[in-house]
């Protein structure tokens, strides 16, 4: 074998091993697509998104009480964490330069990486335990805990891809530099920025562990913000755990309605993006 | 190369006798005091540990244009961007000397940067409308210097546009997106937008040298009709606009200023051998 042919044979076997590992990566998630579209589609019903959950032994009923409560748990979250995240976002891209910028977003990417359990216990000891009983408040708040790093961070990266000379030209023209971030910098990112704030929403609606001690869930329809409130996934979680075959079919029909609100805001951010980027350039 | 330069610049602004023979020396206009609208005193400026200018000092006279020219790298941005101080958002710099505006030390304690911003207008380089509208550009520094109302704004608006020769191209499409323009378009939005602030002096890095030869005579044109308002100071590259532009000419090399003088002097008959092997090409 001469060196040309080993050559050849390499980078076919190297490409190879590239597509197969692409393989790898998309077979479970097609396969998890495919099973609970397969369990789920069947249970799916107009019932399950208008009725509340039956008593236990009665057969039918829904979780609407749990969709709503999933979007006021979201709706709570990014109440708190897309200012703060991005307020925080323009501080590291604008002041973060000094070593107290640097601890920030060292804070950042560890709070990124603590385990949602341990957010969840946070805010139990922060908002459940001083008023002895659990809301849908302190489980947006853990929600909005994990979403915080990510725009936080999403924020900054974008912030330092807009050229620097748009900030000078604001700073010529006698804006202060606070100005000209929240004028200039952000408006210039923002399609950007939007994108990262729907990922972390698609990222914490999966979230189970920070809801189980401060949402909790409630078998009953509730917006109120002082009082437990269901959500799709400690909703499933209970149901997929439960002796009954009815409730694990209600579990599948909850799974598929979850990775669906998923996927629409994953599409969402893409659409947003693109719809923004858009209106930038003509 | 250095020592016989320094020699010549210990005094830049003086007239110096080369003994270049007898050609009719251009009489050198003296500038009065009161007319220096913009004034550098013994200017120092570091970038960290490197010293990037060494005593500049130079009047620019009211409602003139003065081109700075020297080859890249030679400090004739950094000067401008001390006018206005646009260096300071630059982290690990320090400046030693004064800048007079008017005759007020801009670096001094209490200076109002905002304001001195607004007074000594800039363009830059490189085009950088904000990705707004046409009209949101040229209103922000009216809009973030409260100056107009609804009602006085769009008025500010279309005079700022005017004032820089693009109204007719813009007049209908004011609300689209200012990236949406052309390039020279652009450069021109970027200089309404400073003059919609009604600056007294306009600062210009190297305005055109991203634009191409129609664009770049509509904006040398546009210079030329705002000097009768304003005070100018502009870098080039290109000395045929600094001939074509400016009254006065002041030559940098490394941080110095070599030579400032009217500019036709400077191009026909100028003080400094290095000047003259600068602008005749045969380095640079």
């Amino acid at each position: 074998m001469n060196g040309t042919t080993r050559r050849k044979l390499l980078s076919g076997f190297v490409v190879f091993l590239c597509g197969a590992a692409v393989v790898v990566a998309l077979v479970p998630l097609f396969l998890i697509f495919a099973y609970v579209l397969q369990k789920g589609f069947s249970s799916l019903s107009w019932d399950f998104f208008t009725r509340n959950p039956r008593p236990v032994g009665e057969t039918g009923g829904g979780m609407a009480n749990a969709i709503v409560g999933t979007l006021i748990l979201i709706g709570i979250a990014s109440g708190i964490a897309v200012p703060v995240g991005m307020v925080a976002g323009v501080y590291l891209s604008e002041y973060g330069k000094k070593p107290f910028g640097s601890l920030v977003r060292f804070t950042a990417d560890v709070l990124n990486g603590v385990p949602s359990i341990v957010i969840g216990i946070f805010a139990y000891g922060l908002a459940v335990l001083p008023v002895k009983h659990f809301s849908a408040l302190a489980g947006g708040l853990a929600l909005g805990f994990m979403m915080i790093p990510i725009i936080t961070r999403t924020t900054e990266e974008l912030l330092n891809l807009v050229p620097g000379t748009l900030r000078e030209g604001a700073l010529a023209l006698g804006a202060t530099r606070a100005r000209a971030a929240f004028s200039v910098m952000v408006p210039a990112a923002l399609p950007g920025i939007m994108t990262g704030i729907l990922v972390a929403l698609a990222r914490i609606a999966g979230e189970t562990a920070p809801l189980l001690f401060t949402a909790f869930g409630n078998r009953f329809f509730s917006t109120r913000l002082d009082q437990p409130i269901a959500s799709l996934t400690v909703q499933v979680f209970t149901y997929a755990i439960s002796p009954y075959d009815d409730w694990h079919r209600q579990a599948w029909a909850g799974a598929l309605v979850l990775v669906a609100v998923v996927f629409l805001f994953s599409v969402l951010a893409r659409v947003v993006t693109r719809r923004l980027e858009r209106m930038h350039r003509t | 190369m250095s020592d016989t330069l320094l020699t010549g610049v210990e005094a830049p602004v003086q007239p110096v006798s080369t003994g270049r023979g007898p050609a009719p020396r251009v009489e050198d206009r003296p500038i009065p005091e009161a007319a220096a609208r913009l004034e550098t005193r013994r200017l120092d400026f570091w970038y960290g540990p490197k010293q990037a200018l060494h005593g500049i000092s130079l009047k620019i006279p009211e409602k003139t244009v003065t081109a700075f020219i020297g080859p890249s790298g030679c400090g004739k941005s950094t000067v401008l961007r001390c006018l206005n101080r646009m260096n300071d958002i630059i982290p690990d710099t320090r400046v030693e000397g004064e800048v007079l505006l008017d005759g007020r030390n801009v670096y001094a304690a209490g200076t109002d940067v905002v304001d001195l911003r607004r007074r000594v207008g800039m363009v830059f380089q490189k085009s950088n409308p904000f990705p707004k509208s046409i009209f949101d550009n040229v209103a922000y520094g009216l809009k973030i210097n409260g100056m107009g109302r609804r009602s006085g704004l769009s008025a500010r608006v279309e005079q700022a546009l005017r004032r820089a020769a693009l109204w007719d191209e813009v007049k209908d499409r004011l609300d689209t997106s200012a990236l949406g323009l052309s390039g020279g378009q652009q450069q021109r939005v970027c200089i309404a937008r400073a003059l919609a602030v009604e600056p007294e002096v306009l600062l210009m890095d190297e305005p055109c040298s991203a634009l191409d030869p129609i664009a770049t005579a509509k904006v040398e044109e546009l210079i030329y009709e705002l000097k009768r308002d304003y005070t100018i100071v502009i870098v080039t590259h290109n000395m045929q606009q600094a001939a074509r532009v400016s009254e006065r000419t002041a030559f940098f090399m490394l941080g110095r200023l070599v030579e400032h003088d009217r500019t036709e002097k400077i191009f026909t008959n100028p003080g400094q051998k290095i000047t003259e092997d600068y602008i005749t090409g045969r380095f640079g």
